[in-house]
């Protein structure tokens, strides 16, 4: 298996988490992963961005080349289509819909999702509200993995094995918050 | 043993850690800030009693290095690659005076400058100096040369350069560790001489230096980082990579076999030999490496009638500026280029910005009403978070040079008959470079209001601990700024009438001001506060 995601949002809305948990999943497996960060300043209410790669192969490059990403997990609707030149022809779009509006030109939310909806293969839901509705808000991020774990091959177990592992450190109330949202995301179609 | 999953930078403190290290000397800096954090938050480098504050600046960190490695004992500085500016004095002649215990200059470049004022190659540093330069491929090497690099250095007591840069700095995979190693014992250097740069002894030892070069040109031929594929299908071109280039090379390539011979460089000087090999051998040659056409304008020297191509940053197969990535290389092989969609035109930028609740915000917007009258130009300000209130809607500052440029500045163009002349620095960065300038204010008594934010902490790569925490009162009035005219504010919507008020009677005041902003860091205060809630 070899897969190239790309990993989009907005400084502080979680990305690195999910790149972590899908890293300790593809570890678990015994498979290769190179996952290229973004620190410093961009991360000051910023785009960011991270490179996840999960390969069976040696991995070369610490960057996906544009035009092979299998998936972009945003967290984040407008961020979802900075990243567009990275995705194959047919890649994935898994997009929250919630908008994160920090800038004063951010375009109207309909012309967004209008956008998104013009890649063959997209989910965009409100992993907001979803996440919310589980009393696990501060997991929204684990709502938009749930619903692309799926299209990556891995399973539910899986995930929630790493889920468990990550977050045990801080206690059982969160990691059953994130497994509450991982679920919410699976449901999502 | 299970593969350790790391950042570079995290993989280097590792490996350092395993090869019997026993201090990191570091300034917070993007993107080599986690080296030092990796070992301030390891069990290991706490069992073993390493090293691994914070120093004031690049300078004193790798002076103290070099004082470790005197005593016989293994060290690391760290730095990103504007830092080794500042560390160029003790750079340049630590390589005449030679290490002890080894001794490691950890630079990390960024290239495309993410996080930077300029993408400036540290290489050329190493040139400069004379000393043998190491440029990881991978996580996995970041980790290796940490052993490696000590060996070399103390092999031929010479201290090495270890160049990361951002790409690898900040990206993570599996890597395979070592049995740690013990420390060296502390020992007093043998030779009285050698840390003693008298001119006359100084001559003596820039000949030695200069007759270690062929020593360091063999290592370079034999070195584990340095590989010359010379099986190829076609001469038609000979390929030079250094560091992570290799790695885009092979996925321009998709992993298959590359039809062309490849020297991979991974260790420096050039090895001059094998250069030569593949310039015969080929028709032309392309160099990839990521940053400055260092060994590009190395190779081509004076372009001469009749040399052969030589291809690279210089002549467009690869751009100039900024990193490098598979495409990019593809490109110069004329390969078929990937490229998905294009971005669409509702995209807009999404520029950092300071935080919402950030203290600075408070600051800038209440001495935007102070300095209304008098139009812009009048702000100099300094490298940090702050500096994005050059940005809307704050457009309050027209500097950002180097650590410390602020307050200086400010002093010239005060001197220069500027007012009123206004600098703006961070806490952290006063303590790095900004005291001295303040020294040189009070000594001409300069008109400046010097304005220090205080949020308790390094803030911009991400919250770091700073040597001059809690004494900045006591620093201005060591350095003789008068007590009547050092004034702290606490930065609250709520309190704009003290602090305009303060920032008018500090402005009307001949003479050296220094006016504290002080409140903490919103995201730290948000760390301290979750870590309580966990507990």
């Amino acid at each position: 298996m070899k897969k190239d995601i790309i990993l989009a949002g907005v400084g502080g809305q979680g990305i690195l988490t999910i790149a972590t948990i899908l890293g300790t999943a593809a570890i678990k497996r015994g498979m290769n992963l190179k996952q290229a960060e973004v620190h410093g300043m961009s991360q000051r209410g910023g785009d960011v961005q991270s490179h996840l790669r999960l390969s069976d192969d040696p991995i070369w490059s610490d960057l996906i080349p544009y035009g092979s990403a299998d998936m972009i997990l945003s967290v984040e609707p407008l961020e979802a289509l900075r990243y567009l030149p990275y995705l194959k022809e047919d890649g994935w779009i898994i997009s929250n819909s919630t908008p994160f509006k920090n800038i004063p030109n951010y375009p109207p939310e309909e012309e967004i999702y209008r956008e998104i909806k013009k890649i063959p293969n997209y989910v965009l839901f409100d992993a907001d509200t979803l996440a919310n509705a589980q009393k696990a808000n501060r997991s929204m991020n684990i709502v938009v993995l749930g619903a692309a774990i799926t299209h990556l091959g891995f399973s539910q177990e899986e995930i929630e094995e790493a889920i468990k592992a990550i977050f045990a450190p801080k206690g059982e109330a969160i990691v059953e918050a994130n497994l509450r949202a991982l679920l919410a995301g699976i449901e999502t179609k | 043993m299970p593969k350790l999953m790391l950042l570079g930078d995290e993989a280097l403190a590792q490996g350092a850690l395993d090869a019997g290290i026993s201090g990191f000397y570091g300034y917070p800096g993007t993107p080599s800030t986690e080296i030092i954090e990796y070992a301030q938050k390891s069990k290991q480098a706490a069992e073993n009693n390493i090293h691994r504050t914070w120093s004031s600046n690049e300078k004193t960190a790798l002076e103290a290095a070099l004082g470790m490695s005197a005593s016989g004992k293994r060290a690391m500085v760290t730095m990103k690659h504007v830092g080794l500016n500042v560390a160029a004095d003790p750079l340049m002649n630590s390589a005449i005076t030679g290490a002890s215990g080894g001794l490691i200059i950890a630079v990390a470049d960024d290239p495309s400058m993410h996080s930077s004022q300029n993408e400036q190659d540290s290489r050329y540093y190493g040139n400069f100096a004379m000393i043998p330069v190491l440029e990881p491929g991978n996580q996995q090497e970041c980790y290796d040369m940490a052993f490696y690099g000590f060996e070399l250095s103390e092999k031929y007591h010479i201290p090495v350069l270890l160049r990361l840069t951002t790409r690898l700095a900040h990206s993570r995979s599996g890597i395979v560790t070592k049995e740690p190693i013990p420390q060296n014992e502390m020992r007093k250097p043998e030779d009285m001489f050698q840390f003693m740069l008298l001119p006359a002894i100084a001559r003596k030892k820039y000949q030695h230096h200069l007759e270690l070069q062929k020593d360091f040109m063999r290592e370079s031929l034999n070195s584990p980082f340095n590989a010359y594929k010379t099986e190829a299908s076609s001469k038609k071109l000979g390929i030079i990579t250094t560091g992570l280039a290799y790695n885009y090379l092979r996925e321009a390539f998709k992993g298959e076999e590359i039809p062309y011979p490849v020297l991979k460089i991974g260790q420096y000087p050039l090895p001059e030999k094998q250069i030569h090999q593949l310039y015969d051998s080929c028709d032309e040659l392309l160099v990839i490496e990521e940053g400055m056409p260092v060994v590009e304008e190395q190779l081509k020297g004076l372009a001469f009638p009749g040399l052969k191509p030589i291809h690279g940053r210089l002549d467009g197969y690869l751009p100039r500026t900024g990193e490098l990535n598979p495409n990019l290389v593809a490109k110069a092989f004329s390969l078929p280029d990937t490229i998905g969609r294009p971005v669409p035109e509702i995209v807009v930028g999404r520029p950092p910005a300071l935080c919402v609740g950030c203290p600075h915000s408070d600051t800038f917007l209440s001495l935007n009403e102070v300095m209304a009258e008098y139009g812009r130009g009048h702000v100099f300000s300094d490298i940090g978070c702050y500096t994005l209130g050059f940005m809307p809607p704050y457009n309050s500052i027209n500097s950002c040079v180097d650590m410390g440029a602020s307050i200086t500045m400010a002093k010239g163009a005060s001197d220069s008959g500027l007012f009123p002349a206004v600098a703006v620095i961070g806490d952290s960065t006063f303590c790095h470079s900004g005291i001295t300038g303040l020294l040189d204010c009070i000594y001409d008594k300069a008109n400046v209001m010097i304005v220090i934010l205080d949020n308790a902490t390094t803030a911009m790569t991400g919250g770091q601990n700073y040597t001059g925490y809690g004494k900045l009162e006591d620093i201005c009035l060591g350095l003789g700024v008068e007590k009547e005219h050092i004034r702290i504010f606490v930065p609250l919507k709520k309190n704009y009438p003290e602090i305009t008020q303060i920032y008018k009677e500090e402005l009307a005041y001949n003479g050296v001001s220094v006016v504290i902003a002080r409140r903490e860091c919103i995201q730290t205060l948000k760390k301290k506060n979750k870590m309580e809630t966990v507990e």
